[in-house]
C-alpha cells in the first residue's frame, strides 16, 4: 500500500511539475524586454549576418525562429505562448490577423526608411496606409522547367501546356491548396479567389485531367529535386525557382499569361510583443537600402526596396521574370482571406484532386 | 466490514493506474471525440461525420487499409524467416541487436536516405544501367511507399516473432519428426501455431502505425498514395478544422481498437 500511495504521489508531482514547466516556459518567452528582439520568420529568408550587425548597432539581442506555412506561425501567436516581436506573414494571413486583432499598429515616424519601398508595394487592399505590415519581400508563382529535358513547343505562356501529353508523369506540384487549386481556376480563366463552387468543381475536374501528368506533389524538396533534374517541370513561388537556377543553370522560369498570383510577406508586430520599441528599430533596420540589398543578393526573392534596387546587379532587377514590369503586374492576383469555410472547400478539392492518382 | 476491507486492498493497487489511464489516455480520447462533433464556429454539429461517408474519404479509408495490408504482408513475408533463422544461430543476441540497432537512427533522415537512393540518378538506377536498361521511375510511386514502410516497420515485426520463437519448447519440433511429420507439415501444425501470439503483436505494431503514416507518402511516395494521416495534418494544419481532423481520429481509433480485438491474444490457461 505504501508503494502505492508513492506511486501515485510521483505522478501527482511529475504532473504538477510539468504544468510549472510549462508556465514557467511561457513566462520566460514573454519576458522580453528592452534588450532581447524574438523574430519569428520563414525558414532561409533572411542572411544571418545582418541580425549581427543589428544586435551589434543596437545593442538589442535578437531571438531568431523560423516557420514554414503561415498557417503554423498563426496558431503559434494567436496561442500567445511565445512573446514574437516580429513576424512575416503573407498577405492573406495578415488580413485575418488583422480581423482577429493580432496586430499592433505601426508607428510610421519611427520607420524613416519605409520612403525606401517602391509605392507599387505601399497601401495595397489588405493593409491600407500601410497601417500594420511593412513590405519585406514579393514574388509570384510560376513554372521553373528544363528545356533541355522536355520539347520545344512547350514555353509556358500559357498554363494549357502543363497539360500536354508529352509531359506524362514529369511535373512536380507544390504541396499547398491555394497554388494548386488556384492554378486549376486560373487555367480556366478565373479569379483565383473565387467563392463557387461550380467554379471550384470546374477547376478540379481540369485539374483532374493533369493528374497523368503529375510525378509528384511535395514541399520544399522540389529545390534539390529539380536542381538535380528528377523531375523537367514545377509549380513554383519565383523565389524558389530562382534559388534553384542559381545551382542548375539550364532552368528556366515563366509566369503563364492567363494570370498567376502575387504575393506579398509582410513585416508585422504581433500583439504577443514585449519590445515594441526594438521591434520598430528592427523594421527600420531591414528597409534600410544597404541592408535590404544584402538581404535580398542572400535570399533571391524579389526586394520592394527601390532604393537597394540601385545597389542591385542591373541583372537582377531589370529581370522581367523576378520582376514582372507593372502591366505584367496587372494581370496577378493577390490571395484574399478566404475564412475558414472556403479555406476548407479549398482544401477538400485539394484532396480530392490528390486522390485521383 | 470484512468485504469492504477486501475491496479495498483489491482495488488499492490500481490506483495509481486508473489516475494515469484517466489523465494519458481517457481525457485525449475525450477530448477527440468532443472536437469531432464541433464545426468550424464551435457549434455542436455531425456533419464532420457525415462528411466522412463521401466518396472522398471512403475511398481514402480503403486505401489506407490496402497499403498498411500490403506492408504488413511484406514486413510477415520477409519477417517471420528472418526471426527464425536468427533463431537457429549462434550469436543470436548478436544479431537481432545488429537488426535493432539501424531503428535507432531517426526515421526522416532514413526516409531522405532513400529519396537519394531511388532518385533517377541514384545508386539504383545506375546498377539498372550498368545491366544496359534504361533508368527507372522508382522514387513517388506506390512500390517505393511500401518498400520503405516494410523496411522501416521489419525491426518491430522481427522481434515479438523471434521472442516467441525463441521460447518454444525444442522438444516439441523433435517429437513432431518423430512422430513421422515432414517439416511443412511441423511448421504448418507445430511451430506457427505456437508462435501466433508473437505474429499477432507484430502485426499489430504495423498495421496500426501503417493506417495512418503521412510522412512517407509526401517524401517517398509524392502524395501519390494518400491516406488518412495526410487528411489529418490537412484538416489541423492547413484547414485549421480541428472538427474534421479530429472526426477522423477517431475512425481511426475505431479501426485499431477493431485490429486489436481480430488479433486479440487468447487468454492463458487456454489450450496450448
Amino acid at each position: 500500500m505504501r508503494d502505492l500511495i508513492q506511486a501515485t504521489v510521483a505522478i501527482v508531482i511529475v504532473c504538477a511539475l510539468l504544468f510549472v514547466a510549462v508556465d514557467r516556459m511561457q513566462s520566460a518567452g514573454s519576458a522580453g524586454s528592452k534588450d532581447t528582439l524574438t523574430v519569428y520568420n520563414w525558414g532561409e529568408y533572411i542572411d544571418p549576418e545582418l541580425i549581427d550587425k543589428f544586435e551589434e548597432e543596437t545593442g538589442i539581442k535578437v531571438t531568431y525562429e523560423t516557420f514554414d506555412s503561415n498557417e503554423a506561425m498563426l496558431t503559434k501567436v494567436q496561442q500567445g505562448g511565445s512573446a514574437y516581436d516580429i513576424a512575416v506573414p503573407s498577405e492573406y494571413t495578415i488580413e485575418s490577423m488583422k480581423d482577429d486583432d493580432l496586430l499592433i499598429p505601426i508607428d510610421h515616424s519611427l520607420v524613416p526608411n519605409l520612403q525606401n519601398i517602391n509605392e507599387d508595394f505601399l497601401d495595397l487592399p489588405f493593409d491600407p496606409g500601410n497601417e500594420y505590415s511593412i513590405p519585406y519581400f514579393w514574388g509570384t508563382v510560376g513554372i521553373v522547367y528544363n528545356p533541355n529535358l522536355i520539347e520545344d513547343h512547350l514555353t509556358f505562356e500559357s498554363w494549357d501546356d502543363l497539360w500536354d501529353p508529352s509531359l506524362e508523369r514529369k511535373i512536380f506540384l507544390v504541396d499547398g491548396s491555394r497554388e494548386v487549386i488556384g492554378m486549376g481556376l486560373n487555367s480556366i480563366g478565373h479569379s483565383l479567389n473565387v467563392k463557387d463552387d461550380k467554379l471550384l468543381r470546374e477547376a478540379t475536374d481540369n485539374l483532374i485531367k493533369l493528374s497523368p501528368n503529375i510525378k509528384a506533389i511535395i514541399g520544399d524538396e522540389i529545390t534539390p529535386l529539380m536542381i538535380n533534374n528528377e523531375a523537367s517541370v514545377a509549380l513554383t513561388f519565383s523565389g524558389q525557382a530562382a534559388d534553384m537556377m542559381w545551382e542548375n543553370e539550364e532552368l528556366e522560369f515563366a509566369v503563364p499569361q492567363e494570370g498567376s498570383n502575387l504575393w506579398f510577406d509582410n513585416m508585422v508586430i504581433p500583439k504577443t510583443s514585449k519590445n515594441i520599441e526594438g521591434a520598430h528599430k528592427f523594421i527600420n533596420f531591414m528597409l534600410d537600402a544597404e541592408n535590404a540589398a544584402q538581404n535580398t543578393d542572400y535570399v533571391g526573392y524579389s526586394s520592394p526596396n527601390e532604393a537597394a534596387w540601385e545597389l542591385l546587379d542591373e541583372e537582377v532587377v531589370d529581370d522581367e521574370r523576378f520582376y514582372p514590369s507593372h502591366e505584367q503586374r496587372e494581370k496577378l492576383e493577390v490571395y484574399e482571406n478566404l475564412g475558414l469555410e472556403w479555406l476548407g472547400k479549398y482544401n477538400e478539392y485539394f484532396l480530392e484532386f490528390k486522390m485521383s492518382f | 466490514m470484512g468485504t469492504k476491507i477486501m475491496n479495498k486492498t483489491a482495488k488499492g493497487p490500481l490506483i495509481p493506474y486508473i489516475f494515469w489511464i484517466l489523465l494519458f489516455v481517457i481525457a485525449p480520447i475525450a477530448l477527440i471525440v468532443y472536437y469531432s462533433v464541433l464545426d468550424l464556429n464551435g457549434n455542436f454539429t455531425l456533419t464532420n461525420y457525415a462528411k466522412f461517408f463521401t466518396p472522398v474519404y471512403l475511398k481514402m479509408t480503403l486505401s489506407s487499409f490496402w497499403y498498411a495490408f500490403l506492408i504488413t504482408l511484406f514486413t510477415l513475408l520477409f519477417a517471420y524467416p528472418t526471426a527464425y533463422l536468427l533463431t537457429k544461430t549462434k550469436h543470436k543476441q548478436l544479431w537481432l541487436m545488429l537488426i535493432i540497432i539501424p531503428s535507432w537512427i531517426n526515421l526522416l533522415l532514413k526516409t531522405y536516405a532513400f529519396i537519394g537512393i531511388f532518385g533517377l540518378y541514384g545508386p539504383i538506377n545506375a546498377m539498372i544501367e550498368v545491366f544496359g536498361f534504361n533508368p527507372k521511375q522508382i522514387l513517388f510511386t506506390d512500390f517505393s511507399f511500401v518498400f520503405v514502410s516494410v523496411y522501416i516497420f521489419i525491426p518491430f515485426m522481427i522481434i515479438p516473432i523471434f521472442n516467441s520463437l525463441d521460447k518454444m519448447n525444442p522438444s516439441l519440433i523433435y517429437a513432431a519428426r518423430d512422430l513421422g511429420a515432414s517439416s511443412w507439415t511441423t511448421f504448418r501444425r507445430v511451430i506457427f501455431p505456437l508462435t501466433i501470439d508473437g505474429v499477432k503483436s507484430g502485426i499489430q505494431v504495423t498495421f496500426i502505425p501503417a493506417l495512418s503514416l503521412f510522412m512517407i507518402t509526401r517524401l517517398i511516395a509524392g502524395n501519390q498514395v494518400i491516406t488518412l494521416g495526410t487528411a489529418i495534418e490537412q484538416q489541423f494544419l492547413v484547414s485549421q478544422n480541428w472538427g474534421m481532423g479530429s472526426t477522423i481520429a477517431v475512425f481511426l481509433i475505431l479501426f485499431m481498437v477493431l485490429t486489436m480485438l481480430f488479433t486479440r491474444q487468447k487468454s492463458k490457461g487456454g489450450r496450448v
